[in-house]
């Protein structure tokens, strides 16, 4: 199955995105303050309610839901082509995030009507914000095993159970859940459904986790008895892992997952042509330049097989193992390249943007799958396994 | 449809055998006169000058089988030499490679070092003194610079030897135009590297399964695999732009492929093991060829420090402006 190789194909973004860059690019210009670099290089994760609805009253947030729901039904290239400029300068899109990326995708292709009609309006203003609840607490890379559970009551559903590592959970309006609501965890991926639950619901209690850098962007969901209508499930009860799987491919197919360390790469490259220093670095800027030009060729290739109705499900997993490995590459080789010459320190500014891409680029390599759960993905596509 | 009618022949003249057979010193005449016979040598040539009138993206195809087969002749160069001269029927008969780097020495002589398939070659096109010049490889004082197998040499001419080309639409990407042919076999070759490890992995047995089965060699095959993607891709994109390829888009092509050439050759060659490394076994055509062209025309370390210097010196203040004018063209 070396076609694999064969999906990639090479594709580029159709001339009526140029335009819309344009827009956007001054949309930024006019919409972002001046912003340090350390607290821009934060850009997904960083929540800002505000800027979500500015965004959101531009017509960008659920870019590619129907109009009839208040999304602007653009294309997946115009959403590329947001996203890309979005990131490129750290703007805060933590907030509505999760929700254009996945939620409202999701709720799209597998919700009701009155769940669609319920929800993506608000998504699409910018207005309500959602979180991701798959991974719990000892589940980690194998996500078949969560344990939280749903039964069935007279009225609805009653839920049990912990999430975890959930970005932005503390600052949300809901979370999708993935749960059991049959066997245990020995039947894998069977039994497993996913509900929308209203995070100010009683029984639920969201805690933020405090990382090594002060921020608390990941949070942990407790549910205590929570008691869930009828309209929560999502698609059909024991559907979970399938629309799990949908649902990773738009969270593992994004600029998002080359661009975490632009920030702090443009910032080092401000540095560097400050003065005649760059002639010490030229291999490295280059190295750098000649991988993001090639992913981001991957990724447009992506870009215009889900743009085409496909789920490319494999080609995502080896597009973001490639790109984690990049965006780690960043901040690792500026880090020895900045500290090579100890008398002539940078600025505060791109100091502390090192020091917060460098801390936290571990994670780059575990959100949305782990780099080993990718790999795997990559040999099973390739007929190993 | 090229991509077709050129592998047809390759199945039947460029295969194993035939590969190690030139390699040892054989002729290469069958297989230069089946590709010449079939007019493959003229495909880029505009219709009018009897050519096929192929697009960039079609020669990406033909070029990629070129490396996928290890073709032991310069036959992307020779295809490419059409668009070097406004004359191209004028050109010898036979195939034409292309010098990496052509110097004018203190003695007034003609030097070029390393030149690919000098062996298998008739004719080198090189840039001196900002001429583009044509000179024949019988004519030359001739050294070997290959090891076994190799086909490359390096050549010297009285200072009055050649005769200049002019007037040819891609005369000016010369300097980068060996370095993107070489990116698009280098991605041949390696897609090729990786169909035979995929297939010994999965045939060759220990403990009891074949060696695809463990976890450790699966990772470093979807790591091959993702090497192999990427240096498509960049070649790919670089051939892609169906105009003239660019300095950049060459940059980047010829840098990605020539670092993936070293991962993908030890990655294929530690699944092998030991089989790998002989003589015997197909693997090492092609991993001869990943060293050989990452060095030609310039490694990654070159054109690294060229792209480098096009970032810093750029009006771009964001790295993914610039990226996308790698691609683009004109800066946006």
């Amino acid at each position: 199955m070396a076609d694999l190789l064969d999906n990639l194909q090479l594709a580029s973004l159709p001339p009526h995105t140029e335009a819309f860059r344009r827009e956007v690019k001054h949309f930024l210009a006019q919409e972002l303050p001046p912003t340090p670099a350390d607290v821009r290089s934060r850009s997904w994760l960083a929540f800002d309610a505000e800027f979500s609805r500015k965004l959101g009253a531009r017509g960008w947030v659920g870019v590619t839901l129907p109009k009839q729901y208040g999304g602007a039904e653009l294309d997946a290239f115009s959403r590329f082509v947001l996203v890309e400029e979005l990131l490129a300068v750290g703007a805060p899109v933590g907030a509505h995030w999760i929700a254009d990326r996945q939620s409202g995708p999701l709720i799209l292709k597998f919700g009701s009507d009155a769940q669609k009609a319920r929800y993506l309006p608000g998504i699409c203003r910018g207005e309500i914000f959602f979180c991701i609840g798959m991974s719990e607490p000892n589940s980690g890379s194998d996500l078949a095993s969560v344990a939280s559970r749903a039964v069935r009551t007279d009225k609805g559903w009653r839920l049990n159970g912990r999430k975890i590592w959930t970005t932005n959970g503390h600052k949300c309006d809901y979370t999708i859940a993935l749960v059991r609501t049959s066997g245990s965890p020995a039947d894998r991926h069977a039994g497993l459904s996913q509900f929308v639950v209203d995070l100010k619901l009683p029984g639920v209690t969201v805690r933020p986790i405090v990382d090594l850098t002060g921020d608390a962007h990941f949070s942990e969901m407790f549910f205590d008895d929570v008691e869930l209508d009828p309209e929560a499930l999502i698609g059909n009860e024991g559907d979970g892992w399938k629309q799990v799987n949908a649902e990773l491919a738009f969270e593992r197919s994004g600029p998002e997952r080359l661009y975490s360390s632009i920030v702090l790469l443009d910032a080092w490259l401000g540095w560097l042509r400050e003065s005649a220093r760059f002639e010490q670095q030229l291999e490295t800027v280059g190295r750098f330049a000649a991988h993001l030009a090639t992913l981001r060729q991957l990724s447009v290739a992506i870009t215009a097989k889900l743009a085409a109705g496909e789920s490319p499900v494999v080609e995502a997993a080896l597009v973001k193992d490639l790109g984690t490995e990049f965006e780690q590459a960043v901040p690792a080789i500026i880090e020895a390249a900045i500290g090579a010459d100890p008398a002539d320190p940078p600025g505060e500014e791109l100091v502390r943007t090192l020091a917060y891409v460098s801390h936290m680029a571990p994670t780059f390599s575990l959100r949305g799958g782990t780099r080993e759960i990718l790999r795997g993905m990559i040999a099973r596509g390739l007929g190993l396994r | 449809m090229f991509a077709e009618a050129i592998s047809s022949i390759l199945d039947h003249h460029c295969t194993p055998a035939a590969v190690r057979a030139i390699e040892g010193g054989a002729s290469a005449q069958p297989l230069a006169a089946a590709l010449a016979d079939a007019g493959f040598l003229e495909l880029l040539a505009s219709e009018d000058h009897g050519g096929g009138g192929a697009s960039w993206r079609d020669f990406f195809e033909v070029v990629l089988l070129c490396g996928g087969y290890a073709v032991p002749l310069p036959v992307a160069q020779t295809m490419a030499t059409r668009l070097l001269t406004a004359d191209p029927q004028g050109l010898p008969a036979g195939f034409i490679t292309f010098a990496p780097a052509l110097t004018r020495r203190a003695d007034g002589f003609l030097q070029a070092s390393q030149v690919p398939c000098a062996a298998t070659a008739s004719h080198v096109v090189g840039l001196v003194e900002g001429a583009l010049l044509l000179l024949s490889i019988p004519q030359a004082h001739s050294a070997h610079s290959a090891i076994h197998g190799g086909l490359s040499a390096s050549l010297c001419w009285p200072g009055d030897a050649g005769t200049v080309l002019q007037g040819g639409t891609a005369a000016a990407a010369f300097p980068y135009l060996g370095a993107l042919l070489h990116a698009g076999l280098l991605a041949g070759a390696m897609k090729r590297c990786f169909d035979l490890t995929i297939g010994y992995a999965n045939e060759r047995v220990q403990f009891g399964k074949p060696i695809g089965k463990f976890q450790a060699v699966q990772h470093q095959l979807s790591v091959m695999a993702e090497h192999v993607a990427a240096a498509r891709m960049a070649s790919e994109a670089a051939f892609g732009i169906d105009a003239l390829p660019t300095l950049p888009a060459c940059a980047v092509a010829k840098a990605r492929t020539s670092e993936a050439a070293q991962l993908v050759a030890s990655i294929a060659h530690a699944v092998h093991g030991a089989i790998g490394v002989t003589e015997e076994y197909d693997l090492q055509l092609f991993t001869r060829r990943l060293h050989e062209w990452r060095l030609v025309h310039g490694s990654e370390a070159h054109w690294h420090r060229l792209l480098g210097r096009l970032v810093l010196e750029s009006p771009h203040r964001l790295s993914v402006d610039f990226v996308r004018t790698v691609w683009e063209g004109a800066p946006a």
